[in-house]
């Protein structure tokens, strides 16, 4: 009872990475809290599916498997959670912040009235005073995100209403296995108990997922370039020293625009949002548009020939040259000092 | 099939927009910097409507949208667009609400509004980016949902087949109506303005705002039409019109609160500057592995 539970997203009988780094968040709160984590897993012929969550620190998981669970439609998977939770009364539940957590997070909220904070940044735990009443909660998940494009950073609590329901993008929490060993308990649940048969009234008729290209949302170092790239053959320069580095390429809005490289790539509020320990922007002046897409970066280095840019007000480091001039040195000065 | 279609809009300040006056000095947001607008995937939304509409002789496509006074200006932009009528809710008890709080006050409104097989609005709003709002008035009207929309591809017999956004991918599914959507931006843009309907439409007013017109000792251009042509009175609808419960709408419905609230200034951290030459370079890399932040 009471206890911080993650939903565990499938693709067919995989568990998303996202709900793993989400279980290294939720096992770390659990410790906090002195409670367990509990880790849901709904989905088709999912035999043996513990072995993938166990080793997170889980302590119990909940399989639903059934035929209609997958692929994922919001209904029968609204009701697993809703049902559920109306059992196990958890107080903390999260889940990714991806197309089916954002579809699927709200409905349960909605039916258990209790809050939801979405795209949260940081998860942490702490008291709230609510001065008004002369209430002082305690252990509260505090649920912290950007808000209004990004030019505020709200901290939300739900101090009343359980579950504290928030989603967390891929890529933001680290995943980290506690012991592949780990014991917890499987408990394989009768679906119909949970999904009644009328939920399944959404088809899913046709599917086409495609593996990603890149790993860009969860890379530790990116090496994006910008409209000072000049050319697609300007960013291969970027692509061999990611190569070095094991970094992912990224572009501003402007290199994409210019055709310069892929729109998948896009670094910004209207492309991906990174955080990386290292970015490395090559050629960007640093719109605030693109910022709102980096700027919760470890460490920031901007190349740019232009003193000026924007971008170098939120640089750590700042490279004063070009990058035909610089790129190339960094790649013969890391071959040289590595190992 | 003639269709029933309920366009939830929002009135949002243009965040993509934010300009070097959008903080004031002591770094809270200056809200009268940031244009009011028409959430863009509202837009999307409202398109997809439309579309049903041109293609279903006979479906009515009625804006819902929660606001201040002024938001009417969604209900008249989304007539100017084709949309047939429209519905303000408008109170002080819906102030400071949250997602469920906003979402508890769109569902009773779309029971009085009572009949309807799509129910249809953007996939977030780009003030809140949360996206909740639409899967959380499905849950409270008993209905299923399909979000991240591309676009509706056909309805027939009371069932609808659309295209939507996966992670990775694109799906196709089929659904029984009625049925809530939520559109995604990447969806056809909205049509622009019909010049005759803004012909039409221009003088349409809500009770705030003429109100607001009267407080200013402007008297109202051309009062009679509103008694000839009453589709210029737009709609407003207190919490008592939809019969809400006050106690679930607003902050007193809202389980979530904000506690804290930080503005982000773009400051100048602490930088170095180095130049491009060999022996910086190499420092800079040097420094980089020592502290591993390259390995």
């Amino acid at each position: 009872m009471n206890n911080v539970f993650v939903y565990c997203e499938m693709e067919g009988k995989h568990v998303a990475d996202v709900s793993l780094e989400l279980l290294t968040k939720g096992r770390k709160l659990a410790d906090e809290l002195g409670c367990q984590l509990e880790a849901i897993c709904a989905g088709s012929d999912l035999a043996d599916v513990e072995k993938q969550v166990l080793p997170y620190g889980v302590d119990r998981v909940h399989v639903f498997d059934a035929p209609g669970l997958f692929p994922y439609t919001s209904l029968p998977h609204t009701s697993i959670l809703v049902n559920l939770f109306k059992e196990e009364k958890p107080q903390i539940c999260l889940m990714g912040a991806t197309v089916i957590g954002r579809d699927l997070g709200p409905r349960v909220s909605s039916a258990l009235t209790s809050g939801l904070t979405a795209d949260c940044t940081q998860l942490e735990i702490g008291n709230h005073e609510d001065k008004k009443n002369g209430i002082t909660y305690e252990n509260l998940l505090y649920q912290i995100r950007p808000a209004f494009g990004g030019n505020i950073v709200a901290t939300i609590v739900n101090p009343e209403h359980r579950p504290q329901m928030a989603t967390v993008r891929e890529g933001v929490m680290k995943k980290e296995i506690v012991n592949e060993n780990y014991q917890g308990e499987v408990i394989r649940h009768d679906v119909a108990k949970y999904v009644p048969e009328t939920d399944y009234v959404v088809k899913v008729i046709d599917r086409h997922v495609e593996k990603a290209k890149h790993n860009l949302k969860g890379a530790p170092i990116v090496i994006a370039g910008g409209y000072g790239m000049g050319s697609k053959e300007g960013f291969d320069m970027l692509y061999e020293l990611a190569k070095e580095l094991h970094a992912e390429v990224g572009a501003s809005r402007a290199a994409v625009d210019a055709g310069f490289c892929e729109h998948d790539r896009q670094i910004g509020q209207t492309g991906v949002t990174v955080h990386p320990k290292l970015y490395i922007a090559c050629g960007i002046s640093g719109q605030i548009q693109h910022i709102a897409g980096m700027q919760d970066a470890g460490i920031i280095i901007s190349v740019n020939s232009d003193p000026n840019a924007p971008i170098n007000a939120i640089a750590d480091y700042v490279i004063n040259g070009t990058v035909e001039e610089v790129i190339p040195k960094m790649i013969k000065y890391y071959k040289k000092n590595s190992k | 099939m003639s269709l029933k279609i309920v366009v939830l809009a929002k009135q949002v300040p243009d965040t993509r927009n934010v300009g070097k006056d959008a903080m004031n000095a002591d770094g809270t947001i200056n809200r009268a910097a940031l244009p009011a607008i028409f959430n863009p995937e509202d837009l999307n939304a409202l398109e997809q409507a439309l579309r049903l509409k041109d293609t279903h002789p006979g479906s009515t496509v009625t804006i819902l949208t929660m606001g201040p006074g002024r938001a009417a200006e969604i209900i008249r932009e989304g007539l100017y667009r084709g949309a047939d009528n429209g519905y303000l809710l408008t109170d002080r008890a819906f102030a400071g609400a949250d997602t469920l709080a906003t979402s508890y006050a769109l569902a009773t409104a779309i029971r009085k509004i009572g009949e309807y097989d799509i129910i249809i609005g953007g996939r977030q709003a780009i003030d809140g980016d949360t996206a909740q709002v639409g899967p959380q008035v499905a849950e409270k009207l008993g209905l299923p949902q399909v979000t991240y929309v591309e676009e509706i591809q056909q309805v027939a017999d009371g069932r609808i087949r659309v295209k939507r956004h996966i992670d990775g991918g694109v799906e196709t599914v089929e659904a029984p109506l009625p049925i809530v959507l939520t559109v995604n931006g990447s969806a056809a843009p909205c049509r622009p303005r019909n010049a005759k309907l803004v012909m039409k439409y221009k003088r349409a007013l809500g009770g705030q705002e003429k109100a607001a017109l009267e407080k200013d000792g402007v008297a109202l251009a051309y009062a009679d039409l509103y008694e000839k042509r009453p589709y210029l009175n737009l709609v407003e609808w207190s919490v008592a019109d939809v019969n809400g419960d006050t106690k679930q709408c607003g902050l007193s419905g809202s389980p979530t609160k904000v506690k804290k609230i930080e503005n982000i200034v773009f400051q100048a951290k602490e930088s170095k500057t180095i130049t491009g030459s060999d022996a910086d370079v190499e420092n800079l890399i040097v420094e980089l592995l020592a502290n591993h932040t390259i390995g």
